[in-house]
């Protein structure tokens, strides 16, 4: 079998060679997001077999049956998702723009910019009986403006003729001490109700997603991937080095910054979501990386679906594995991923 | 400026301790009830049962020595670090002692409800060991040996892991959180004299052996193999600087919990003026750390007044930048 197919449709307006291997780890990896999909549709305290659950999905289930599935954890489940894409998507934007494979954005503060921002959010716009003053459609838009302050802030201050990849990481874990104590302060400042609230949301949870919820992430999360996918030529010139990137005609300070802000806009509205759920823009790339390699055509939609994976694989997992009580789902992804980054830490010793 | 004669060491050092005097003493008349100076004394001289009396006795007075106290173990506890791994990041916080601690007193709380001081000050001892053998060694595998940026990211990924546990076990159950949240954010308020006087024998043991090692690691700071060449036994001398390391982190810990960055900043701050002779540095960390989270706790006060803040998220904020700082120095000694 050769190494790659090419297709060719439209009277070869459009044709591309598909790398059969990467093709079929796509198809995998997607079949296996679906049967999540389904037996987490089933799961909860009202069981379903994944068969059960898609017909109930399909409307062929009474309207108690579609009123748990449908109202209550499909919302939960697309949120998941779109989280999971989220931040793969831009874990893989940030690895490729800092050349580190241990730039994870929760490491270098920029999860941990949005977590300030969303806690100032809730707490300057939270009236005396907890409920928001404003739309809650702004937060996702103070996430973004908290996760792009630290990005900047980042940036900025790790630059010194040029940019070191370790200065960089280094400096990241500096403002993610720096955030986390803001966030503490905040939490701390606000009534223990919400502390303990807030602490759930910082941890990273689904808890409580909502098709309202669903309607606001789902457009941005499309556009944002959109773009991504767009840019992603951009993103393989960038794994080059400074140098080759500049040499075949890149101009890579403005990508570079425009890769930044999508990065931190991923992420922002992941977390305005779903909170701090870590490290899975650090897994899903490399496993990734491993299946398909590094050029970021086939990197980048596998590493999504991955993230979608690993986010629905937790949120399941801690919703249902411990009843009555619900674990959220950045307790797990933290569990398996800081291991993980330690294994990374350990390849690269002698780098 | 760098003080070079022995004579004006000396005089530095003493002119630390009146500061430290000082502090504590401001630390007692300062805050949200205001107390004058005759009432302060008069606490103490002859004491009448009045409230600001109570409160002097039961509750400013433990904080200020809580705070010297802790302030002096992370300060030594940190140069010691720093010198150990040759890695002026190094403190005990970024190293995941605090992480560690937290997550074994935690675990203790609400699985174990282990509620006695001995018990978790043994606790915190374990799990800032446990912490800190786990960094060390990650950060020292590979061909370079040991560098700054692999046992900070060692580090981190262990403080997130065990942060990530800690986290996920109190959502588990709502009450303890409130409980810990505030001990989690490193607070040396509302903590009774006991506390400090059952964990005292262990900081002071600390204290003690880092003072005696002292000449001792100003050989080893030159490099293993020039210390191995003049005679020393560094694996013996690097075990007995471990021990202490975890005496007054761990000791620290188990008072005020996790307060970061202590252990960064005086070392830094007492080798700008005290030049590299640990015989000296290690007594005047002692003192500036004490002085340094006596001030950051008398911040704390005024900061939301009449909020507090716990002092952690206090020198986390002071102690950020200037950790920023040293990194983009380029992680060279000061």
């Amino acid at each position: 079998m050769r190494k790659y197919a090419s297709v060719r449709t439209f009277r070869d307006q459009i044709s591309f060679l598909l790398d059969r291997k990467a093709f079929t780890f796509h198809v995998i990896s997607l079949l296996i997001l679906g049967v999540i999909f389904l037996i987490s549709a089933g799961m909860g305290e009202q069981f379903f077999s994944p068969w059960e659950a898609f017909n109930i999905i399909l409307g062929n289930g009474s309207s108690f049956e579609s009123l748990i599935v449908q109202s209550f954890r499909m919302p939960r489940i697309l949120i998941s998702i779109m989280v999971g894409i989220s931040l793969a998507v831009a874990g893989a934007i940030l690895q490729a723009i800092l050349r580190n494979p241990l730039a994870s954005p929760d490491v270098i503060g920029i999860t941990g910019g949005a977590s300030v921002a969303v806690v100032l959010f809730l707490a300057i716009f939270s009236n005396g009986s907890n409920a928001l003053t404003v739309s809650i459609h702004w937060m996702p838009l103070a996430a973004f403006i908290g996760a792009t302050i630290i990005a900047i802030l980042l940036y900025l201050l790790a630059w010194k003729n040029g940019l070191s990849s370790f200065r960089l990481v280094l400096i990241g874990i500096g403002l993610w001490a720096l955030t986390k104590a803001l966030t503490n302060l905040l939490m701390i400042i606000g009534p223990i109700h919400q502390a303990a609230q807030a602490n759930v949301w910082i941890t990273g949870s689904v808890y409580g997603a909502n098709w309202s919820n669903v309607q606001i992430l789902a457009p941005i999360t499309i556009v944002l991937i959109l773009i991504a996918f767009i840019m992603t030529r951009h993103l393989n010139i960038q794994e080059l080095g400074e140098d080759i990137a500049l040499g075949v005609g890149a101009r890579i300070e403005r990508q570079r910054l425009g890769l930044l802000l999508l990065s931190t806009a991923l992420i922002g509205s992941s977390v305005a979501f779903a909170g701090g759920i870590g490290f899975v823009g650090l897994m899903a790339p490399h496993i990734a990386r491993k299946l398909v390699g590094s050029s970021f055509g086939n990197l980048l939609p596998l590493s999504a679906i991955i993230g979608a994976i690993l986010v629905l694989l937790a949120d399941t997992i801690g919703r249902t594995f411990f009843l009555p009580i619900e674990v959220p789902a950045g307790v797990f992804t933290a569990a398996i991923g800081a291991p993980y980054f330690i294994y990374l830490l350990y390849r690269q010793r002698n780098a | 400026m760098v003080l070079h004669r022995v004579k004006s060491k000396l005089f530095g050092l003493i002119i630390g301790v009146l500061l430290l005097i000082l502090f504590n003493f401001l630390s007692i008349i300062l805050g949200y009830t205001d107390i004058t100076i005759q009432t302060a004394i008069d606490a103490f001289t002859n004491f009448n049962g009045s409230n600001e009396h109570i409160i002097i006795q039961d509750v400013r007075l433990p904080r200020a020595l809580i705070a010297t106290a802790v302030g002096a173990s992370l300060g030594v506890a940190g140069a010691l670090l720093q010198a150990l791994t040759r890695n002026p990041l190094a403190s005990p916080d970024i190293l995941g002692f605090n992480a560690g601690a937290s997550f074994s007193i935690v675990v203790a709380l609400m699985l174990f409800s282990v509620s006695s001081l001995q018990a978790t000050t043994w606790i915190a001892f374990f799990g800032a060991t446990i912490a800190g053998l786990l960094v060390y060694f990650l950060g020292s595998i590979g061909r370079d040996g040991m560098t700054p940026i692999k046992m900070t990211l060692a580090g981190a990924a262990i403080a997130a892991l065990f942060g990530s546990l800690t986290q996920g076990l109190l959502v588990l159950d709502e009450t303890a959180l409130d409980q810990v949240l505030f001990w989690m954010s490193g607070s040396v308020q509302g903590r009774k004299l006991e506390i400090l006087l059952a964990v005292l024998p262990y900081l002071v043991i600390g204290l003690i052996i880092a003072i005696s090692i002292s000449n001792k690691i100003n050989i080893l700071t030159m490099g293993e193999d020039v210390a191995r060449g003049l005679g020393q036994r560094t694996l013996f001398v690097k075990l007995i600087t471990g021990i202490a390391v975890i005496l007054l982190a761990g000791g620290s810990v188990a008072i005020a919990g996790p307060i970061g960055f202590i252990g960064i900043v005086v070392p830094h701050v007492v080798k700008s003026f005290a030049g590299n002779d640990y015989r000296w540095i290690i007594p005047y960390c002692g003192i500036v750390g004490g002085i340094f989270l006596l001030m950051a706790d008398i911040g704390a006060r005024y900061v939301l007044m009449p909020e507090e803040v716990p002092v952690g998220i206090m020198t986390a904020l002071v102690g950020t930048p200037f950790f920023i700082y040293i990194a983009r120095k380029g992680g060279k000694l000061a």
